[in-house]
């Protein structure tokens, strides 16, 4: 009884219950929540935020974070636009546009463990970067006019159901990343470094080189967004998911991964990116101002970061009154 | 009042038949003990024998289920730790907290410095009254240094400054000596006899028991919560408390066997890391049990870091087996054969957070593994094994370490490497701040290991274990091997003479 009790307060529960009873409520009361459309609009407004957030929850897991993804992200989209601008075929675009991902998180990576440099000091700092050179690179233009089959599987939808057809890709790299972080060796590394760096390595686990790769991947999956985000909202440009990262952050952390690294589940993580979703549908439904969203997006955060805590004090009160 | 107190006086601080309890754990049972002015008096027992509990008690953390504290004859009811420290009662622990970027003299007042007019602080008579304690304490400690740099010795010294500041009658000493060398250990005993000349009573807790017999009166034991004896000191032997503190006779606690040493294991050749060792070379075999003595300080810990491959070295190169090492890379040094338990088993031996299971499987990562992923089944029963080899006490194996006692966690961090089967194991201060029931466990295995062919390498501060222990003793000295003594040569005199430089190189 007392374990179930323990077991019962586990942040990532509570999330998950919470977005099930946001959702219920929902169809219940709100006006044009539950129709196909709405639901296919909310799903593919969160589908960016998810995509990032599968890496983000294993760098943060590490003890790590990237601030730079959606900086990235804008990149890709931006340099997309301006190769396709030039007449150079989609097919080779988007490679392309991966292969800069790539860069753009083996810089972020090299930084952090060549030089030993916190990820949130140099995140930032490109953060400011990559956002600069997508400037640079498209300007204030608009790019608009992808193939149309790109642009259809971007905004399109499964059959005659409300979900995207880009969920089903979605469902797949997810799969990926719970199994990488829950049952590889890989995963199980990074709840070590998390937890504690130092006794990781001498454990001879490769503390460098995991998150080296960790950074290269969350740079790729950023590039994706931003594919993603171009193709979907059919706009190239370089202010394209500005202020993104602070959303997969705050959905990461809404998830129970502790932002101090070593706990957490990509199950968490995910149920808090739809919980934040599904709210900031649900409030421009009900015609809540885009000001008094971001209010109430932050003070998800704060409760996001204190939560767990709270939680997890509560499972120690219970173990240690119940065990002595 | 300051004259030695025989036991006849009024104790200054008492208690009477406390019981307390955490669910089903009888933590302790009517235990009674009786403080008197100007003694210094150990507390004695295993882990887990209550001893915490105790000092809880006592520091006011605790409130007893039945039973008193007496607090000069009368009794008293802390509600708080605040409550005791207003009686006079102060625990210093064993990793003191300062504020580093504070001086000694704004630590020890911090919060209620004297102050002037206007409500500015008065750094003068901050000043002042800091140097008047470390006057009293017979120590030398500039009160406008910063504490950031300071030894744990002298941090633990400006602990005892603060509690004196405080009108503390009675100091508990958690542990104090656990991380000093010989010479900060002399000093600390230096400023507790002093504060027993003056009247203060000491509760003198330590795992090492030659400390008990050098500077208390008398002992107190303890044993899964009771009381067993409060003596003198004088007239007992180290075999005596031992019996008391485990209920019957130890077997033996250095249990070496005779091995006939086989081929080189670990092979060493002039590893030089600039600034730290300096032309370390030596060997060690099959069978062997090779102690690497010398003080704090002298390089030892620093060789083992980089023999595994933590630190990387500048020259120099390590065999393994047979196997040429590569530099700062412990993932090969574990694919030739070698651990390393190491020096800090909190910080590096073991990820306090996670599951006693999880903890014995980081080093099997590589192993137990099907299709790419984790054999759950496969890490569990190997975990199980090996805690199950080493008696690790716990309720669930996926427990977090970090609610195991120090003793066990000592063991899982064992556990954990020797499931990987090494060739050569390296063992960091294996038994500090460990039981002495456990500490006699953890050599039987040693002995045991090398009985069946493993190379070990046994870093240690405790005179007696290396003596106890060691088939050959290395001892280094700043950064240098200094002596290599052969088992029959090695005596406290022959090792301190080398670790000292005392010796010709």
């Amino acid at each position: 009884m007392p374990e179930s009790l323990t077991r019962a307060v586990r942040w990532d529960t509570v999330v998950g219950a919470l977005l099930v009873v946001l959702l219920l409520l929902s169809f219940g009361t709100v006006d044009g929540f539950g129709n196909a459309l709405n639901l296919s609009f909310l799903i593919g407004n969160t589908l960016p935020i998810a995509l990032i957030a599968l890496p983000m929850t294993l760098l943060v897991v590490a003890g790590e974070i990237d601030l730079s993804v959606a900086s990235t992200a804008g990149l890709s989209g931006a340099v997309m636009g301006k190769l396709w601008n030039d007449g150079m075929a989609i097919e080779t675009i988007i490679p392309i546009c991966l292969l800069l991902g790539v860069v753009c998180g083996l810089v972020n990576g090299l930084l952090v463990t060549r030089l030993g440099l916190p990820s949130l000091a140099v995140t930032i700092g490109t953060l400011a970067a990559y956002r600069g050179i997508a400037q640079i690179v498209l300007g204030s233009d608009a790019v608009t006019d992808f193939p149309t089959q790109y642009l259809d599987f971007a905004a399109g939808r499964l059959g005659d159901t409300f979900l995207p057809q880009a969920f089903l890709p979605f469902l797949v790299l997810l799969a990926i990343a719970v199994v990488v972080l829950h049952a590889t060796p890989f995963g199980r590394s990074l709840f070590a470094i998390g937890a504690s760096e130092e006794a990781a390595r001498f454990a001879g686990i490769r503390v460098k080189r995991h998150k080296l790769i960790l950074f290269t991947v969350t740079g790729l999956m950023a590039s994706l967004t931003g594919i993603f985000w171009a193709l979907h909202y059919a706009s190239a440009r370089y202010d394209n998911a500005t202020g993104l990262e602070l959303s997969v952050v705050a959905a990461v952390l809404l998830g129970g991964i502790d932002f101090d690294g070593g706990k957490g589940t990509l199950g968490g993580a995910i149920a808090g990116v739809f919980l934040l979703g599904a709210l900031q549908n649900v409030m421009s439904l009900l015609n809540v101002s885009a000001q008094s969203q971001i209010v109430v997006t932050g003070v998800l955060l704060v409760i996001s970061v204190l939560g767990p805590r709270v939680a997890r004090q509560i499972s120690v009160a219970r173990a240690a009154s119940s065990a002595g | 009042m300051t004259h030695p107190p025989d036991p006849g006086p009024a104790p200054v601080l008492a208690l009477r038949d406390v019981s307390k309890s955490f669910g089903a754990v009888r933590a302790l049972r009517g235990v009674s003990l009786e403080l008197f002015p100007g003694e210094v008096h150990a507390l004695a027992g295993e882990n887990g024998a209550g001893k915490s509990t105790l000092i809880k008690t006592l520091a006011g953390v605790h409130r007893p289920d039945a039973g008193q504290v007496l607090l000069d004859g009368e009794p008293v009811a802390f509600h708080g730790p605040g409550d005791a420290r207003d009686a006079g009662i102060a625990v210093i622990y064993q990793e003191p907290t300062l504020f580093p970027d504070l001086s000694i003299a704004e630590n020890i007042f911090m919060g209620r410095q004297p102050r002037r007019a206007l409500g500015r602080i008065d750094h003068k008579a901050t000043h002042a009254a800091t140097a008047a304690l470390m006057r009293r304490l017979g120590v030398d400690l500039d009160p406008d240094r910063p504490a950031r740099g300071l030894s744990i010795a002298d941090q633990q010294i400006v602990e005892i400054a603060k509690a004196l500041s405080f009108d503390a009658r009675v100091l508990i000493m958690d542990e104090p000596t656990a991380a000093l060398t010989g010479s900060e250990v002399a000093r600390l005993f230096g400023v507790v006899r002093t504060l027993g000349e003056q009247g203060a009573v000491v509760l003198f807790i330590s795992h090492r028991l030659e400390e008990i017999f050098q500077i208390c009166r008398r002992v107190t034991t303890l044993r899964d919560g009771a009381w067993i004896a409060s003596e003198p000191v004088d007239g007992m032997t180290e075999d005596d408390l031992v019996r008391r503190m485990v209920g019957r006779d130890l077997d033996e606690l250095y249990p070496k066997q005779d091995v006939t040493p086989g081929d080189v294991a670990l092979s060493v050749r002039r590893l030089t890391r600039e600034g730290v060792f300096t032309d370390v070379s030596f060997e060690v075999r099959r069978g062997e049990i090779v102690g690497l003595a010398g003080l704090v300080g002298a390089g030892r810990t620093e060789v083992a870091r980089a023999v595994f491959g933590v630190d990387r070295w500048d020259a120099g190169e390590v065999d393994v087996d047979g196997r040429r090492l590569t530099n700062g890379a412990p993932s090969t040094a574990m694919a030739a054969g070698l651990a390393l338990v190491p020096e800090d088993r909190r910080a590096q031996g073991l990820v306090m957070d996670m599951s006693i299971e999880r903890n014995i499987g980081l080093t099997g990562l590589r192993t137990t593994v099907k299709a790419g992923l984790v054999d759950r089944g496969a890490e569990r029963s190997r975990s199980l094994d090996w805690a199950v080899k080493l008696q690790v006490k716990y309720a669930r194996i996926a427990d977090a370490v970090s609610t195991l006692s120090g003793g066990n966690q000592q063991k899982v961090v064992l556990a954990k490497w020797l499931a990987t089967g090494p060739k050569v194991l390296i063992v960091d201060e294996p038994t500090r701040g460990i039981d002495v029931g456990t500490k006699a466990e953890v050599h039987r295995l040693l002995s045991q290991l090398a009985a069946d062919g493993v190379a070990v390498l046994m870093i240690s501060s405790d005179l007696p274990e290396i003596l106890g222990m060691a088939d050959r003793v290395l001892v280094m000295h700043e950064g240098r091997i200094t002596a290599e003594i052969p088992r029959s040569d090695a005596t406290e005199e022959t090792v301190m003479a080398a670790a000292t430089g005392r010796a010709a190189a």
